[in-house]
């Protein structure tokens, strides 16, 4: 079991992350941490005409919380956000091609989701306060 | 069989129903998660189950035989406990929910009274959440300050520091574990009770992870108050023990109001309790404290000296073979009769809970994070940490199993 979790992309992308550090001039940044594993990611958003110019993440925790933050940021890269505002646990899960990942574990793989939601809530919380409100309830994922 | 001298673990097993229990993949259980709770032995199943069935009744107060029979069953515990840990009198000896409760009962009723603005509490760098927290908001409260004990790489305090720390007119009480749930590290706590006394200033001893595991005696000690919980020692969930000198339980507040905390209630007016009902209000988890009398009686059964020297030996050779594997780190004192049965380690690059997931498949139980110590665990600089920590049931042939999981983990990471 663990063999199918620990794939050779989810190792690539836990010890070579893509897109981590920080954006100077971001739009946005969000931090948040998952209380019972100490996972923490750090969003930096800029966003041009909405869509998501430029994303970094900074972090650390565990492989599925790391991998999944690094993959996270490559699919959003150039995206709009009308886009990403969609996303959902489902995507997630199959673009880090862990779907059958259990209970303790998927907390770790939805961090990075959860905190790129809650950075676009900041975005969008003073020039469109209802779509911030709507991000804010699509953000509870689990 | 790797076979240690002081107990049977092979006929310890067989009393603890979940031990015969499979995991995904058909693994036996290798449950190395004791520092969190322990399993219980078919004793303590039924012990609660007979209550249930038998003499389920309120206490202390209905005259009838079954209020009779869980009244003796449910204050016969208190004498085990009173016993266990050596206090003069079974009074000595609150019941509480566990360990987290009898120390925020300290908090709330002792350091609220004795705490002013400009005073401290001196904790040190390796507590568990539940005693920093309770002093942080009993200190915030009043504008008085908890400051820190600090501890060496292994764990250790320097008593020379703490005997310097103390000397200070504005330290009201002392509050440090007895042994760390982290590092296992064993804490001088007689020469810091001393110390402290010294200066008149009370202690607080956290012995949640102690006394399940080595004999402990309160009046040798001479602490003022000590906390432990039952769930930690093959007892149930939901009983913690507050122990403090009758001197000083006399002259605090009460913690909770309510039912069996009174003596006489008026409109406007309460008369509480004698000791220990004073600072139990309400009906108690009587369930509960009757299963821990059965785990008290199967630990004494087992002699808490053997279980000490089992988990001396059971430790000692985990450090051994642990050490063999390359690229681990292994925090706490290296000495065995300087630490309990708990091992905090990282392995490589690998994040402690991947490692508990890749364990998991080997059906071992193992826990990976902070371990509630978020303070202790800036203090070694890591996020996290892998723990294995073991009881009366565990084998060397479970350590054995452990390496062979922690060597496949190396692998499947490519270290």
């Amino acid at each position: 079991m663990s063999e199918d979790i620990y794939r050779e992309i989810i190792l690539d992308h836990y010890r070579n992350p893509r897109n981590k550090g920080r954006i100077s001039d971001a739009d946005v940044s969000f931090h948040d941490s998952n209380p019972l594993c100490g996972d923490e990611i750090d969003i930096h958003l800029k966003v041009e005409d909405n869509i998501v110019k430029d994303i970094k993440f900074e972090g650390r925790g565990c492989a599925i919380s790391q991998a999944s933050a690094s993959m996270l940021t490559e699919m959003v890269m150039n995206k709009p956000l009308t886009s990403v505002k969609e996303l959902g646990k489902d995507d997630i899960l199959e673009n880090i091609g862990l779907v059958n990942l259990g209970p303790a574990r998927i907390k770790c793989a939805l961090l990075s989701l959860k905190v790129l939601k809650m950075s676009m809530v900041e975005y969008y919380a003073s020039k469109d306060p209802e779509s911030a409100q709507e991000i804010r309830e699509g953000s509870r994922l689990y | 069989m790797l076979q240690s001298s002081t107990i049977d673990v092979e006929k310890i097993r067989q009393d603890f129903p979940i031990l015969q229990r499979r995991i995904k993949g058909g693994h036996k259980l290798i449950y190395l998660d004791n520092a969190a709770t322990t399993q219980k032995p078919r004793a303590v199943i039924d012990s609660i189950s007979n209550y249930y069935m038998n003499y389920n009744s309120n206490i202390h107060r209905a005259v009838h035989q079954l209020a009779e029979e869980a009244t003796f069953a449910y204050e016969e515990v208190r004498q085990k406990v009173a016993k266990l840990v050596n206090a003069r009198s079974a009074e000595e000896i609150i019941f509480t929910r566990n360990a987290t409760e009898s120390i925020n009962l300290i908090a709330r009723c002792w350091a609220r009274q004795h705490l002013t603005q400009g005073d401290r509490v001196l904790i040190t760098e390796i507590e568990h959440h539940s005693n920093i927290v309770p002093w942080q908001l009993v200190t915030g409260e009043v504008g008085a300050s908890l400051d820190y004990l600090g501890v060496g790489d292994e764990g250790r305090i320097d008593i020379e520091e703490f005997a310097q720390k103390i000397h200070d007119p504005n330290l009201k009480l002392v509050s440090v574990s007895q042994m760390s749930n982290v590092l296992g590290t064993i804490l001088p706590v007689k020469e810091m009770t001393n110390l402290a006394h010294e200066v008149n200033v009370p202690i607080l001893i956290d012995a949640a992870q102690s006394v399940p595991h080595m004999k402990v005696d309160v009046q040798d000690l001479d602490c003022d108050f000590m906390a432990f919980s039952a769930h930690k020692m093959l007892g149930p969930t939901g009983v913690g023990i507050l122990y403090a000198k009758r001197e000083i339980l006399e002259k605090m507040p009460p913690f909770i109001g309510g039912g069996d905390m009174i003596k006489e209630v008026h409109k406007q007016n309460t008369s509480f309790n004698d000791l220990p009902y004073k600072f139990e209000a309400g009906t108690p988890n009587i369930a509960d404290v009757i299963g821990f009398g059965a785990a008290i009686d199967y630990l004494n059964d087992l002699g808490f000296e053997n279980i000490r020297e089992h988990e001396m030996q059971i430790t000692e050779y985990a450090l051994e073979r642990m050490n063999e594997i390359q690229g681990i780190t292994i925090y706490g004192p290296p000495i065995v009769n300087e630490r309990g049965a708990v091992i905090s380690f990282n392995l490589g690059d690998i994040h402690p809970h991947d490692l508990a997931t890749i364990l998991n498949d080997f059906g071992i139980a193992m826990r990976s994070g902070h371990h509630c110590a978020q303070v202790l665990m800036e203090r070694l600089d890591v996020s996290a940490t892998s723990r294995v920590s073991f009881y009366v049931y565990n084998s060397k042939d479970e350590v054995n199993i452990l390496i062979d999981a922690l060597q496949s983990a190396r692998r499947l990471f490519g270290l």
